[in-house]
């Protein structure tokens, strides 16, 4: 297998495993904030206002890891550095 | 597949270029400017009162209502930042609605301006509350051990402000698009609105952030009080 191959089957494969897994544990996370925001809703609801605040908070901050590898699986597609070079290398090469 | 609106070019000249995140930040700047000026051109304390004038008392007060919920005692001192930046954040969202417009935010150069912005502002207000030497003291609580861990804290936390509004946008803007070339008509609409929802919660995340960070900053410590004699 040449360099191009590896290069893309490497990117392919990553993208997809960072985002299946980037999207599997903040959901995990995320859900065990609501949870236990619901329950203490429940136990107290006159502090409404100020956990619902908190728990939106702390869901972005949750929610920014999957962001993390989103943006990575977006730059291991279309922003690829390693690929780049090596299609310019092809492009020159069939060129000369 | 366009990334951001960095690649919407619309003049060209050598290396100087017009691309679409300037002229949306632009358009945007001038509504805010322009809509509040003309808004508050007449303003009436009595009970009569253009509706205009009763939409920005509301997103006012409101903002004053969530400055003051996060612990800073007087927002009169932080609603020009921290109002500004969800105004600005959160018209750059709405307006996804008008066809043809990119969010602004959906370039990393616009968030990490806006993250920036928070960054030069935490240590001023921290300053202007504390002194210098107050607020640089709080680097070094509670031991000097945890100075590096507190600058690196300060660091990656406005790199997080900038990565986490960006990617929000950028992803909302992407699924659109990759929508639109697959199931168009109904599908794009309703991420168009599930867009929308991010966009205002994204605005409200960050100012209310850079709240709790300024908050953290400008914090002064109570004075232990003195032991009372028990004779």
């Amino acid at each position: 297998m040449d360099n191009m191959t590896l290069i893309a089957i490497a990117s392919i494969a990553t993208a997809g495993l960072t985002t299946g897994i980037g999207c599997m544990c903040p959901a995990l996370g995320e859900g065990r904030a609501v949870a236990t925001a619901l329950t203490s809703l429940a136990q107290q609801p006159d502090a409404s206002a100020t956990i619902t605040r908190t728990l939106f908070v702390g869901l972005a901050m949750i929610e920014s890891t999957a962001i993390y590898c989103f943006v990575v699986s977006m730059i291991l597609l279309f922003a690829n550095p390693f690929w780049n070079h090596v299609i310019a290398g092809v492009t020159q090469a069939a060129g000369k | 597949m366009r990334l951001s609106p960095d690649q919407m070019v619309f003049w060209q000249h050598g290396i100087l270029k017009l691309n679409g995140t300037m002229v949306f930040t632009w358009g945007l700047m001038l509504v805010l400017a322009v809509g509040s000026k003309l808004i508050t051109r007449k303003l009436s304390t009595g009970l009569k009162r253009s509706r205009w004038q009763n939409l920005l008392e509301i997103v006012v007060t409101g903002i004053e209502k969530q400055i003051e919920e996060v612990g800073l005692a007087h927002p009169e001192k932080y609603i020009g930042f921290l109002g500004t930046l969800f105004l600005f954040v959160a018209l750059a969202a709405l307006c996804t609605v008008i066809p043809g417009y990119e969010p602004p935010t959906g370039s990393l150069s616009t968030t990490a301006a806006l993250a920036l912005c928070v960054f030069v502002a935490v240590p001023l207000f921290g300053i202007e509350e504390q002194g210098l030497g107050g607020y640089l003291k709080t680097y070094v609580q509670p031991t000097v051990i945890m100075l590096p861990f507190n600058l690196i804290s300060e660091l990656s936390r406005t790199l997080a402000l900038a990565v986490r509004l960006f990617g929000n946008m950028m992803s909302g803007a992407m699924i659109i698009a990759i929508l639109l070339t697959i199931t168009p008509y109904v599908f794009p609409i309703v991420m168009t609105a599930l867009g929308l929802l991010t966009g205002m919660v994204q605005a409200y995340i960050f100012s209310i952030l850079a709240a709790v960070y300024i908050a953290a900053a400008t914090r002064t410590r109570r004075p232990k009080p003195a032991p009372t004699s028990t004779t």
